[in-house]
């Protein structure tokens, strides 16, 4: 152990369960105000607990102390620059947390009257008809409550969909640089993943996805830009040759900061997009949710989609709908309890207010401008040799290097890169993903950064790569400053420990 | 910075990538852009057109509750460090969240008894059918086996997502509140992959869980020996039990761990999270341990650090869809773990002693009411099992007109449970939620306003 540990190090990790002390508490339970029955003859023996739950017996004070202790030890967006490529981390407006915490949104039960609920299902509507439009497809669902679930619904209404016209399709083709989300979510809809390869260009393959694409395939996902960053410029194409075999075309919608404003996916020729309102729509990530998944799709798949959805009535007030007011409703049915996460539905409409059609668009072109400013700036010499471009010139909203000659030359590798990056108070970008990049190195600044915050970013992995060249080992034994070290990620997988030893 | 990048125009950089004919060309027909107060005024006004519980007396219920959110949660979910940071990556500097994540798995294995929980999953309905996706990988069965004393959300959320992957829905009825015993037990075969029941059920009856189980079980066996093993080709298939179980309720109920059930899951709204018209909330996950590398979902580790320091890590990434892809145990990535720490904040602000005495006040208010607006004329109990913080009446009277009645009066009494169903026999049914911010002042005032509205409705039709 080192003489050098920081206050931080020095605390060590202990548990809510290992502090306080027997009778110790925070609650304090109401009276029961009604006339005493035997708790027995309420509830019978048989049924009962017979030993409390061991919870922590401690006191507010120590709750405060604990939690605001150890949500120290964690980096937030809120502290520092945040590029983690594919998740869009922009600024989350306080404004969002204030309106969707009035009492008329956060106290309002999803089982109220829908017509003592009119105010949020407006916001519904409104959201909904926004996504429409900044989408180009015109029918929504607010249902699926992240963007893999919005995924799943997709993927099954464009099963229903072919069920319907008496087709049973079992392939669903997705390119091998999609995410892991994708893939998962075929198996789960009962179909079958189906790779297509990477043109050297970055985009589809248009070959391999002619030879793949045939009767049998129900759905193209495809994300676009792609998670190199890059649109495929052939997307037309693309879209014909599965429109052309009867299949439909899914937008994972991660990538749609890229576009907003500029190019819609419903004139690109897809059917279904899913929306991740916890990027795009800055929703705040919870460190691993809350998010909501959204989806738009075209006329023809219409049918099919997850309800409810709000509808307006002929007297102008709002409604859910259960799938009767959709002529010809086929719905896939239901994908959770209620309408959605409506808190983030909340947010996401507020930010698309304050933003407004020009606004997002510049969020957009902010974004992207970014993006190619930091790659600029890293393809100079000393970083360049080093940490190229995996694809392409340009980029889009995020782009991709790979650390593959860093590793041969300077014994580092993006790991190390990314763990050195933890000193110098920076979170590190997505590391090896896509797959078929070695090393990669995926970096997604967002428009919400300032040109400093990218200088100062760009020479810290400047100054990085120069440190390796002189000894390697610093960033192979990095990170020095964090609240904890490297971690044996291993051991933790070979011997599961996942809760707190309480005997 | 176009210098830098070596473009003369930000268009430009576009017009490199994004064809022409795919270019949308016109602004989006969205309303201009506001100023801060402007968007809050707006959406304020919004939230003004809604009856929250702040505005009206509310006994709703049926899957979220308004219960007591303490203040000290509002400011924990508040601070940068829980709010802003996305999904723990890099555990070296996500040690705050990855330990809040340990800590809940901790508090949920306690509450259900059972040996593993992951970090959080979606929400109550689709933790069912991510218990049933266990189930089928685990045992390859075809059917799964549900209680019509399940949640009307959870049964339509299965069918949806039970379909994607291939399974059947068999529905067993109730009598006399509970789950049927013996067509529970006759439908059970040996394709069943998973047998799953709600405690306390939809209706807010307390089921025997330990009876449900072991009968489930029991069945598959008895199953198998009438077919043949050989028959069946299910040779040792038994049916996984789930329980999808009320996190408040098992303060006082047999934690469904000691009853037999192997996988329990839930929706956690009622731990410290808001009703936000239905969500964001969390669904909590728990299983034995012979199921944990089946789990969806992420789950916190403990490991070490280099110079021996504790510290905690995402684990079993195998079963994960970044890893594993198309052979991943589930889809999910974000899940719910701003919801999840709001829901050990409030386990722990109620302690090892609160949650049983909630309970018990629960348990005693909720009798109280129940036996106060069963003794109004016109109002029934729909069953005589027993209840925690819920129960259905039958209403001699139509059950939306009676509501309308109520709410003139600021009162709502509760769930019409056909609207929701669609079930016939169900015309009638009102479910009452009591929560410990309903007082016996209100429990009085809602009989007297119940009482009211029904009389009224049953002149109003005879007249």
């Amino acid at each position: 152990m080192s003489v050098l540990e920081t206050p931080l190090q020095r605390q060590r990790a202990r548990t809510i369960f290992q502090k306080g002390a027997p009778g110790r508490r925070a609650f304090v339970c109401p009276p029961h105000e009604v006339p005493g029955v035997d708790q027995h003859e309420l509830l019978p023996a048989s049924m009962r607990r017979a030993e409390p739950p061991r919870l922590p017996e401690v006191s507010e004070p120590e709750i405060v102390r604990h939690y605001v202790g150890i949500s120290k030890r964690n980096f937030d967006l809120d502290s520092g620059f945040y590029p983690l490529g594919s998740c869009t981390m922009k600024h989350n407006p306080r404004l969002h947390e204030r309106v969707a915490a009035l009492p008329g949104h956060a106290r309002l039960h999803p089982l109220q009257d829908p017509e003592r609920a009119q105010g949020a299902l407006e916001l519904m509507w409104n959201l909904q008809g926004a996504l429409a439009e900044i989408s180009g497809l015109p029918h929504v669902s607010l249902q699926p409550s992240a963007g893999s679930h919005g995924e799943l619904a997709g993927v099954l209404l464009t099963r229903a969909y072919h069920e319907a016209r008496g087709q049973t399709r079992h392939k669903v083709l997705t390119p091998d640089t999609a995410h892991g989300t994708n893939p998962a979510t075929v198996t789960m809809a009962g179909l079958e993943v189906v790779k297509v390869a990477t043109n050297a260009d970055g985009g589809v393959d248009i070959e391999d996805l002619r030879a793949k694409a045939d009767e049998d395939v129900a759905c193209l996902m495809l994300t676009n830009p792609n998670t190199l960053g890059l649109f495929d410029p052939n997307i037309a194409e693309i879209a014909a040759i599965v429109h052309g075999v009867g299949a439909t075309l899914y937008y994972d919608g991660a990538n749609l900061n890229a576009v907003m404003g500029i190019s819609r996916p419903g004139d690109m020729g897809f059917d279904i997009v899913h929306f991740n309102l916890h990027k795009s729509f800055t929703q705040p990530h919870g460190g691993g949710g809350p998010g909501s998944g959204p989806i738009a799709v075209s006329e023809r798949v219409a049918p099919f989609l997850p309800v409810p959805v709000v509808s307006r009535e002929q007297d102008g007030s709002f409604d859910l709908d259960y799938g009767r007011g959709l002529v010809g409703s086929q719905t896939i049915g239901r994908l959770r309890g209620f309408h959605g996460n409506y808190g983030c539905f909340v947010r996401s409409y507020a930010y698309i207010r304050s933003l407004g059609a020009d606004g997002l668009k510049d969020a957009s072109e902010t974004a992207v401008l970014n993006a190619n400013y930091l790659l600029a700036l890293l393809k100079r010499k000393g970083v360049a040799e080093y940490l190229p471009l995996a694809y392409g010139e340009l980029c889009l909203h995020e782009f991709v290097l790979s650390g593959g000659p860093m590793k041969r030359a300077l014994q580092i590798k993006t790991l190390d890169l990314a763990k050195r990056l933890l000193d110098f108070g920076f979170h590190p970008p997505t590391v090896y993903f896509p797959l078929l990049v070695e090393e990669a190195l995926m970096v997604e600044p967002t428009e919400t950064e300032t040109k400093e915050t990218l200088d100062a970013f760009a020479e810290v992995i400047a100054e990085i790569l120069a440190e390796a060249a002189e000894n390697p080992e610093i960033a192979q034994n990095a990170p020095y400053s964090t609240p904890v070290r490297r971690l044996d990620e291993a051991a933790a997988a070979k011997r599961p420990i996942i809760r707190q030893d309480l005997s | 910075m176009l210098d830098a990048i070596g473009v003369g125009s930000l268009q430009e950089i576009f017009d490199r990538q994004i064809p022409e004919a795919v270019r949308l060309g016109r602004e989006l027909d969205l309303p201009p852009g506001l100023p801060e107060q402007d968007v809050y005024e707006h959406l304020s006004a919004l939230a003004a057109r809604n009856t929250s519980g702040e505005d009206e007396l509310s006994f709703l219920g049926a899957g979220m509750y308004d219960h007591y959110v303490p203040a000290l949660i509002d400011m924990l979910m508040e601070r940068s460090e829980f709010l802003t940071p996305y999904t723990p990556y890099q555990p070296e500097i996500s040690q705050g969240g990855l330990q809040v994540m340990f800590e809940y798995q901790t508090a949920i294995c306690e509450l259900t008894g059972l040996d593993v929980s992951n970090a959080s999953v979606y929400e109550g309905p689709s933790a069912v059918a991510a218990a049933g996706y266990l189930a089928k990988l685990h045992n390859g069965g075809s059917r799964f086996v549900v209680s019509a004393g399940m949640h009307p959300h959870t049964i339509e959320t299965l069918r949806t997502l039970a379909h994607g992957y291939g399974m059947d829905v068999v529905e067993v009825p109730l009598r006399d509140g509970v789950t049927d015993p013996e067509a529970w037990a006759e439908a059970i075969d040996a394709d069943t992959s998973a047998a799953i029941f709600a405690q306390p059920n939809f209706y807010g009856a307390v089921e025997d869980a330990a009876a449900l189980s072991a009968a489930a079980k029991a069945a598959a066996a008895g199953a198998q020996e009438a077919d043949g093993a050989a028959a069946t080709g299910a040779a040792g298939r038994v049916p996984v039990v789930v329980a999808q179980v009320d996190p408040i309720a098992l303060g006082i109920l047999a934690p469904p761990g000691d009853c037999g059930v192997d996988v329990a899951v839930g929706e956690g709204q009622p731990l410290g999270n808001r009703l936000d018209f239905g969500g964001p909330s969390f669904g909590f996950f728990a299983a034995r341990q012979e199921y944990l590398r089946r789990m969806p979902g992420r789950i916190a580790g403990e490991t070490v650090d280099v110079d021996g320091r504790r510290g905690f890590v995402l684990t079993l990434q195998t079963r994960e869809q970044h890893i594993r892809r198309e052979k991943a145990t589930s889809n999910i990535c974000t899940a719910q773990a701003l919801n999840a720490l709001a829901g050990v904040v409030y386990l722990t602000w109620l302690g090892r002693r609160g949650i049983v005495e909630l309970g018990e006040l629960l348990l005693a208010r909720t009798h109280y009411a129940r036996e106060t607006l069963t003794a109004l004329d016109g109002v029934e109990k729909l069953h005589e099992q027993p209840v925690i913080r819920e129960f259905a009446l039958r209403l001699d009277a139509d059950v939306a007109a009676v509501k309308r009645r109520c709410a003139a009066e600021g009162v709502n009494p509760g769930v019409d449970v056909q609207a929701l169903t669609g079930r016939p026999e169900d015309q009638g049914v009102l479910l009452v939620a009591i929560t410990e911010r309903r007082t016996r002042a209100h429990i009085d005032r809602l009989a007297s306003v119940l009482g009211a509205a029904v009389a009224a409705e049953r002149q109003a039709v005879a007249a």
